[in-house]
C-alpha cells in the first residue's frame, strides 16, 4: 500500500523545518512515522508534504539540567530503555517504553512524537502527567513551554499549533520522585492500553497519578490525588482513594472493552498503582 | 518528487531515484530485488518486512526510502557469510523454528536484533523480543528453541551434541 502522493523534505534545524511548516499548510512532522505512516497508508491522512526531522541531532538525547531530566523529542523509547541517565534517576519511562508496541516501533517510535501524536491509547502520556513534565515548543513567534496538565486537550489533539515544533520534554525535581510506576491492561492483540495507570509519590508526600487507554485522553486522576493526599498509603486509604478514579470522568467504550468496562478497571489499577508505590 | 538516495544494503553501497511515498520494503525488492524481505500484513503490524536499519530492526513497511538515505541495511539475505548460515538461521533450521516460512525472515532479523542487545535471553525475553513479529503457522515454541539454540552457539557453547 502506497501513501497517496506527497513531497518529502528532511530539514537541516528546526528553524528550517518551522519554515517549511509555513510554506507547507498541509504538512505534517515525521519522527519515528509509526502513528503517521500506517494511517496515510490507509488513506485516512493527506498531508502534502512531509518533513523529516528524525535526523535532526539537536532533538535527539538526554540530559541533565540541575534536578530536571531534559528529554529531547527525537529520544526513542530504545533511547528511554537504554539511557543510563534514565535507568538511574527515573526508571519508570525505561519501564513504561517497555510496553509500548513491540521492539521494531520501540526503535523507531519517539517520545516527542508520542506525545504530539496524542492517541487515546498511548502509554507515556500518563507517565508525562504524573511527572509534571513540560512541554517545549518552537514556533514561529519564539519557544513556549507547555504544563502536560495543558498540552494534552483531547483525542489527538494538544496545544501544538500547526506551525510549531515539539522539542523537549522537560521532568522537573527528578530527585524529588520517591516512587513511581505505571502499569497497564492492555489489549492481548495490539499491546495498547485498554486502561494505564501512572503513578508517582514523591519526597515531600505529595501522591500524583494519571489514566490513559480508558479515557478520551490521558488526564490526571485529581479526585483520587485530593483523596490521599497527606494521608499515608495505606490499604483503606489506597481503596477508598481508588474508588474516586472514576468520579467525574468520561470513560471510552468500543469494540475491545466497554466504558463500564474500562470505568472498572480504571479503579483496579488505579489501587494497584497506588500500592506499588506504596511499596 | 524524487529523491536521490544512497544506501548500503548487505555491505554493497547502492544509489538510486525513489519517489517521496516509495515504502522501504519497496524498494529492497523491487529495485534491488531482494525478495526475502517479506510484505505481510502491510499495516506495522505483522512484522515479515522487518529489516536491520543501522542495527536496528524495523519494519520496512513502515519506512520511507527517502528516510534511509546514508544509512545501513542489513536484510536476511546478508546474514549468511561464505556459504556458512547465520547461527540464527541455523538455529531454526536445526529446531525446525518454521512452518510455511512466510514471517521467517522477519522472525530471524528481529532474533539478531535480540541477540545483539541480550545474548542468553531466557524465554520469557524472548517472547517478549518477538512480539513484533506475527506467525499465523502459531509455531512460537519452537521459535523460541531456534533463538535459544542460536543463543548457545554465539556463546560458542551450542553444536557440543
Amino acid at each position: 500500500m502506497y501513501p497517496a502522493e506527497f513531497d518529502y523534505h528532511r530539514p537541516g534545524s528546526v528553524a528550517d523545518a518551522i519554515k517549511l511548516l509555513q510554506d507547507n499548510p498541509e504538512a505534517k512532522l515525521l519522527a519515528g512515522g509509526h502513528s503517521l505512516l500506517p494511517v496515510m497508508k490507509l488513506r485516512l491522512a493527506q498531508p502534502t508534504a512531509l518533513i523529516d526531522i528524525s535526523s535532526l541531532s539537536e532533538l535527539s538525547g538526554v540530559s541533565e539540567d540541575g534536578d530536571a531530566l531534559v528529554i529531547g523529542a527525537n529520544t526513542t523509547y530504545h533511547d528511554l530503555m537504554n539511557s543510563s541517565v534514565i535507568k538511574n534517576k527515573l526508571p519508570v519511562l525505561a519501564e513504561a517504553s517497555d510496553l509500548v508496541g513491540d521492539v521494531q516501533v520501540r526503535n523507531k517510535g519517539t517520545i516527542g512524537g508520542a506525545a504530539a501524536h496524542a492517541d487515546p491509547a498511548s502509554d507515556l502520556p500518563a507517565v508525562l502527567l504524573a511527572l509534571n513534565a513540560e512541554f517545549k515548543t518552537v514556533g514561529p513567534s519564539g519557544e513556549k513551554t507547555h504544563k502536560a496538565t495543558d498540552f494534552f486537550v483531547d483525542m489527538f489533539t494538544t496545544t501544538l499549533e500547526p506551525e510549531e515544533v515539539l522539542t523537549e520534554i522537560r521532568i522537573p525535581d527528578v530527585s524529588n520522585v520517591a516512587g513511581a510506576t505505571y502499569l497497564k491492561f492492555a489489549h492481548p492483540a495490539s499491546g495498547y492500553a485498554i486502561v494505564g495507570i501512572a503513578a508517582v509519590k514523591t519526597a515531600s508526600g505529595e501522591v500524583r497519578a494519571a489514566v490513559t487507554g480508558s479515557v478520551p485522553i490521558a488526564v490526571r486522576l485529581s479526585a483520587v490525588e485530593s483523596e490521599i493526599s497527606g494521608k499515608d498509603l495505606s490499604d483503606d486509604n489506597i481503596a477508598a482513594a481508588a474508588e474516586k478514579a472514576t468520579e467525574g470522568m468520561d470513560f471510552v467504550g468500543d469494540i475491545h472493552a466497554s466504558d463500564e468496562y474500562r470505568a472498572h478497571l480504571t479503579k483496579v489499577y488505579t489501587k494497584r498503582a497506588l500500592k506499588k508505590i506504596a511499596g | 518528487m524524487k529523491h536521490e538516495i544512497t544506501v548500503t544494503v548487505n555491505g554493497t553501497k547502492h544509489t538510486a531515484e525513489v519517489e517521496s511515498r516509495a515504502l522501504l520494503v519497496h524498494f529492497i525488492r523491487d529495485v534491488l530485488n531482494l525478495t526475502g524481505t517479506h510484505i505481510g500484513c502491510d499495516t506495522s503490524q505483522c512484522g515479515a518486512c522487518t529489516l536491520l536499519l543501522n542495527g536496528q530492526a524495523v519494519k520496512s513497511c513502515t519506512i520511507l526510502a527517502a528516510q534511509v538515505d546514508g544509512k545501513e541495511i542489513t536484510t536476511i539475505e546478508g546474514l549468511a557469510t561464505d556459504g556458512n548460515l547465520h547461527p540464527v538461521q541455523e538455529g531454526f533450521w536445526q529446531e525446525h523454528g518454521l512452518q510455511c516460512g512466510f514471517c521467517t525472515p522477519g522472525m530471524i532479523m528481529s532474533s539478531v536484533d535480540l541477540l545483539g542487545r541480550i545474548p542468553n535471553p531466557d524465554e520469557q525475553q524472548i517472547r517478549h523480543n518477538l512480539e513484533g513479529n506475527l506467525c499465523r503457522c502459531t509455531g512460537y515454541q519452537n521459535i523460541v528453541k531456534s533463538v535459544q539454540f542460536a543463543s548457545k552457539k554465539m556463546s560458542g557453547a551450542a553444536g557440543d551434541d
